[in-house]
């Protein structure tokens, strides 16, 4: 295979001067454009029909009335006054926002933590890597009812703390409602911060080793040493994992449905369950799809900046 | 110099001449670090662990409130019961359904995506036409948008071609909504091979499907394989989509297992649920540690799907 | 007193050895070059002086310090990397002093000694740049410089100049040149790869193979006198001719002998004495071969060709070739000679090597 291929390329400089003229190359291409435009078609489809024309049509149907079934009349901004009148859905935003600042917070922490401590050399390396990945192999509805478990207020770690002996011990944040939405934070840090690790971990490698050595021979102390020399060359790591975080965040669903159904009350109520359910059980399209636009506008809000300083100046390749 | 010139740092060290290797001294920062990643891996591991013990024991073992202790009487009654007699509202077929209904939907799912993935992403590398490279960055850009965006338009338009509710429709969703990824995964790879490869299989007169088929797909093995393990541990584990696209009959495993734990009457079978619980986490979890590697490299690649 | 001291030093990488019971002396002031191809062990041993690398057995120590098992940052070492190792995001500036403040120096102390070194290394006006707007040849003086204010006594670099370019290269060269000079009492251990680096800096070379030492000395010794086969063919660009033959004494006194060809060794100074009638390697490097024209000497080699003429700007490499002989040969001027004419050649003894092919060691 490997010959072959390199054969091919010694053979090409001879033919490629027979096909340079100008004409010859543009007719060439014309003649490449049916099969790759038939190769493209079903992406130009998805792009065009569900990525642009279901988003658009979404935020068409949020000017609208409709309730179980769209009606397209314009009702301008109504739908977006009673959503921000509507005591579920401002929970749910704000629940939204703290959830947000904690689990991103906590999951950069440990998760920058574990890539450092990890890359000191530590005996049963992959053994550990291993263990703080496995969760986010699993899904948020398995990750949702394991938590719900552990933390059962009647029969999980409150109470087996308690039998072994420690009587006043209280961990029961899913039974209330101050409280439930930390239990949700543990839940997501518990799956998510693997994934910084691994990020970090890439950035960590890469960084030359010979920057440790100078370190250690003028004496920087290995903590000032990550602050002040890896910190700021992992820094566009960090912003990638930061911004893959807030978008995990803002399409927060499947967690909370298999830990807490958004309760205790609404307790724990999200934007994405919102939307769901006024799509597809209180039959009310119009807020349904205004709440959705919202949520678009908040992942354009985290995206837009990202991507305009990552791409917007040079064009470079993606990810 | 002699070993009768004792120098000031032998002396320090009570007279010992440092030789060889350094003393494994064990200090406080080492020790700390150790204990931090041990406590961290107990923080990982210690749900599953749990998850795992409930599901071997009997009810009333449970019903002690010792979650931590291993089971006296260790029985597979309740993984039997989670797989096929545990209900859902009024059904009581067990988990089994939702396994076979997610390999239905998984299948077809992924064959579709990656080969579309493979197929755009070799078109986008290789064949520029005009326009291209805006439609792929919408569609990365899509890949960040919440899917309740989406959702209710393209029920509506399922709904009018009679797909909704159906296999065929939680796949084409899932082919959808992978596409992104799969593009992305499958350009990035192809932009990365020496250009110069393509230029000699065109010279040499081969057209579009032919390079593709006979040059490119050969040479993108590890790629598919990161692709695969990336879109079936996707597919797998999605709620949301097989949720609102499946309709009653295709249910996959994740909405069955929602329903079992989450809707029970009466009495709850914490066994049985952490039971149902554990199966739907395995064909994840065998995958990870199967492969390893190309796991990790899958979802650092994949990581933008979120 | 030896400024370091590595005695019966030993490393390996996992069950793989890296050093092997080595020893080697450095005196105080003096610039010794470690000279070995890739993977010989050089920058393993650099490593090990700067306490970077923990030995398996054996000491290392500075005057009369045991530092075997002291940190880096305590054995007043400067190290100066093939990549730089700038701190990224950091100024100039604050590359250099950074050390400095970790150890609590005082500030108008720190100030005075970074401009110092700045001033020494002429990047005075480089002191708020990052050094992601240097160039290569400036990020490298940085680095030195990063090595110059921790005023240490032992100067470690590890292949600094390879990332360069040749022009470049030359310009630091004798930069490190001019500031050893100037910093008499600093001892200095430099690791490369390169030849012409080791000749031109070195006190003292190292030439290093396979996890040993196989010469240590002078360069000019290292180039006149190399001690074995892998010396002899690992230094001096081009490379030192080898002809096999034998050790002969047909009237007392000893030749060499390759076919009807003979070298008389009566000026020769052999490091031990080989019996009549052993095999030999003759190495002659292609400065020390003269060109006859016409046939008045008796002992110079015949039925030699000229095969290729290379001219090389200030003299040019004649490649003479009988069979399975070729002698280089280097001749001043452009083309001095045409290929194809028949050469005669007169080898010098004195200054020629024999080795023993077997041992390859210097006879």
């Amino acid at each position: 295979m490997h010959t072959m291929l390199t054969k091919e390329r010694e053979r090409l400089p001879v033919r490629v001067d027979v096909a340079t003229p100008a004409g010859s190359a543009r007719r060439a291409r014309r003649r490449i454009r049916p099969s790759t435009l038939f190769a493209l078609a079903p992406m130009a489809v998805v792009v065009g029909v569900v990525y642009l024309g279901a988003m658009a049509w979404t935020v068409r149907l949020s000017t609208t009335s409709s309730k179980l079934l769209p009606t397209y009349d314009f009702v301008g901004l109504d739908q977006y006054e009673r959503l921000f009148a509507n005591a579920r859905f401002l929970v749910s935003l704000q629940n939204m926002v703290v959830f947000g600042v904690l689990f991103i917070a906590a999951c950069l922490v440990l998760g920058f933590l574990l890539a450092v401590l990890i890359d000191q050399r530590v005996k049963a390396e992959g053994l550990l890597r291993t263990i703080y990945l496995y969760p986010h192999a699993l899904s948020f509805i398995v990750t949702g009812l394991a938590w719900q478990w552990f933390l059962n207020p009647e029969l999980g770690l409150q109470r087996a703390v308690r039998e072994a002996g420690f009587e006043s011990f209280a961990f029961a944040w899913l039974a209330d409602g101050e409280t439930a939405l930390y239990a949700l934070v543990l839940a997501g840090v518990w799956q998510s911060s693997g994934l910084v690790m691994v990020i970090l971990l890439a950035g960590l490698r890469g960084v030359d080793p010979d920057l440790w050595k100078a370190a250690r021979v003028d004496g920087i102390p290995a903590w000032r040493y990550y602050l002040s020399i890896v910190l700021p060359l992992i820094g566009p790591m960090i912003v990638t994992a930061t911004v893959l975080l807030a978008i995990a965040v803002v399409k927060l669903y499947d967690l909370v449905v298999a830990m807490t159904k958004g309760g205790p009350g609404i307790a724990t109520e999200v934007p994405a369950k919102f939307v769901m359910d006024h799509l597809f059980e209180r039959a009310n399209v119009g807020l349904g799809t205004a709440a959705a636009t919202v949520m678009l506008v908040t992942v354009l809000a985290v995206l837009t900046p990202w991507l305009y300083a990552r791409y917007g100046s040079t064009s470079g390749r993606p990810a | 110099m002699t070993s009768a010139v004792v120098t000031s740092t032998d002396r320090a060290r009570g007279g010992i001449t440092a030789r060889g290797r350094r003393p494994r001294r064990l200090t406080a920062g080492r020790i700390g670090l150790y204990a931090f990643l041990a406590s961290a891996a107990l923080f990982f591991l210690l749900p599953a662990w749990i998850m795992l013990l409930t599901s071997l024991k009997p009810m009333e073992e449970i019903r002690q409130g010792t979650i931590f202790a291993l089971p006296l009487a260790p029985t597979l009654e309740a993984w039997a019961a989670a797989w096929g007699s545990a209900c859902t509202g009024l059904t009581c077929e067990g988990i089994s359904v939702g396994f076979w209904n997610s390999v239905r939907i998984l299948v077809p799912s992924v064959i579709l995506s990656v080969l579309l993935g493979a197929l755009n992403g070799y078109a986008l590398s290789f064949w520029p036409v005009r326009g291209a490279n805006v439609l792929f960055a919408i569609l990365l850009a899509g890949a960040f948008v919440p899917y309740q965006v989406f959702l209710y338009p393209l029920v509506r338009m399922f709904s009018s071609v009679g797909i909704y509710n159906s296999l065929a429709g939680i796949v084409l969703v899932h082919v959808i909504f992978g596409m992104p990824i799969m593009t992305l995964l499958f350009r990035n790879f192809y932009a990365s091979l020496p250009r110069e490869l393509f230029n000699a299989a065109r010279v040499d007169g081969g057209g579009f499907f032919t390079i593709f088929l006979r040059v490119m797909l050969p040479m993108s093995t590890p790629i598919l394989v990161v692709a695969v393990i990336l879109q079936v541990t996707g597919v797998w584990n999605d709620f949301i989509l097989g949720l609102t696209f499946a309709g009653r009959e295709n249910l996959p495993m994740t909405v069955q297992l929602n329903n079992i734990v989450n809707s029970t009457h009466g009495v709850r079978l914490y066994n049985v649920d952490m039971a149902a619980t554990v199966l739907t986490g395995v064909v994840p979890l065998a995958i990870y540690f199967v492969t390893g590697r190309w796991f990790v490299r899958g979802i650092a690649a994949g990581a933008v799907k979120g | 007193m030896a400024a370091v001291s590595v005695r019966d030093v030993s490393i390996a990488f996992g069950s793989m050895p890296v050093l092997d019971r080595l020893s080697i002396e450095v005196a105080a002031g003096e610039f010794l070059v470690l000279l070995g191809p890739s993977g010989c062990g050089k920058s393993t041993l650099l490593n090990a002086m700067a306490g970077l690398i923990d030995v398996e057995d054996g000491e290392i120590h500075f005057g009369e310090r045991n530092v075997t098992w002291e940190e880096p940052k305590d054995r007043g070492v400067a190290m100066v990397f093939q990549s730089y190792a700038l701190y990224p995001r950091m100024s100039v500036r604050e590359n250099l002093s950074f050390g400095l403040r970790m150890a609590r120096t005082q500030k108008a102390e720190i100030e005075a000694r970074v401009a110092r070194a700045a001033a020494m290394l002429q990047i005075e006006h480089l002191l708020d740049r990052r050094p992601s707007e240097l160039s290569g040849g400036q990020r490298q003086r940085v680095a030195i410089g990063r090595a110059l204010v921790r005023d240490a006594d032992i100067f470690l670099f590890d292949e600094p100049l390879s990332n360069l370019d040749a022009q470049l290269r030359n310009e630091l060269r004798v930069e490190i040149k001019r500031l050893h000079q100037r910093l008499a009492d600093t001892t200095m251990i430099y690791v490369t790869h390169d030849q012409i680096e080791a000749l031109t800096l070195a006190d003292r070379v190292a030439v290093m193979k396979d996890r040993r030492i196989q010469q240590l000395a002078p360069p000019a010794e290292i180039y006149n006198r190399p001690a074995n086969l892998f010396v002899a063919g690992f230094v001096g660009s081009p490379r030192m001719n080898f002809v096999e033959g034998r050790i002969e004494a047909p009237d007392g006194a000893l030749v060499f002998r390759a076919g009807d060809r003979r070298l008389a060794l009566d000026a020769y100074e052999f490091a031990r004495r080989p019996a009549p009638g052993s095999a030999a390697t003759l190495g002659v490097r292609p400065e020390h071969i003269g060109v006859l024209e016409a046939g008045e000497d008796v002992h110079a080699w015949s039925g030699l060709h000229v095969d290729i003429v290379e001219p090389m700007g200030a003299d040019s490499l004649v490649w003479c070739r009988d069979g399975e002989t070729t002698l280089a040969v280097r001749m001043a001027g452009e083309k001095p000679i045409a290929p194809g004419a028949a050469v005669r050649l007169v080898l010098d003894p004195a200054r020629a090597s024999l080795f023993d092919p077997a041992s390859g060691e210097r006879l």
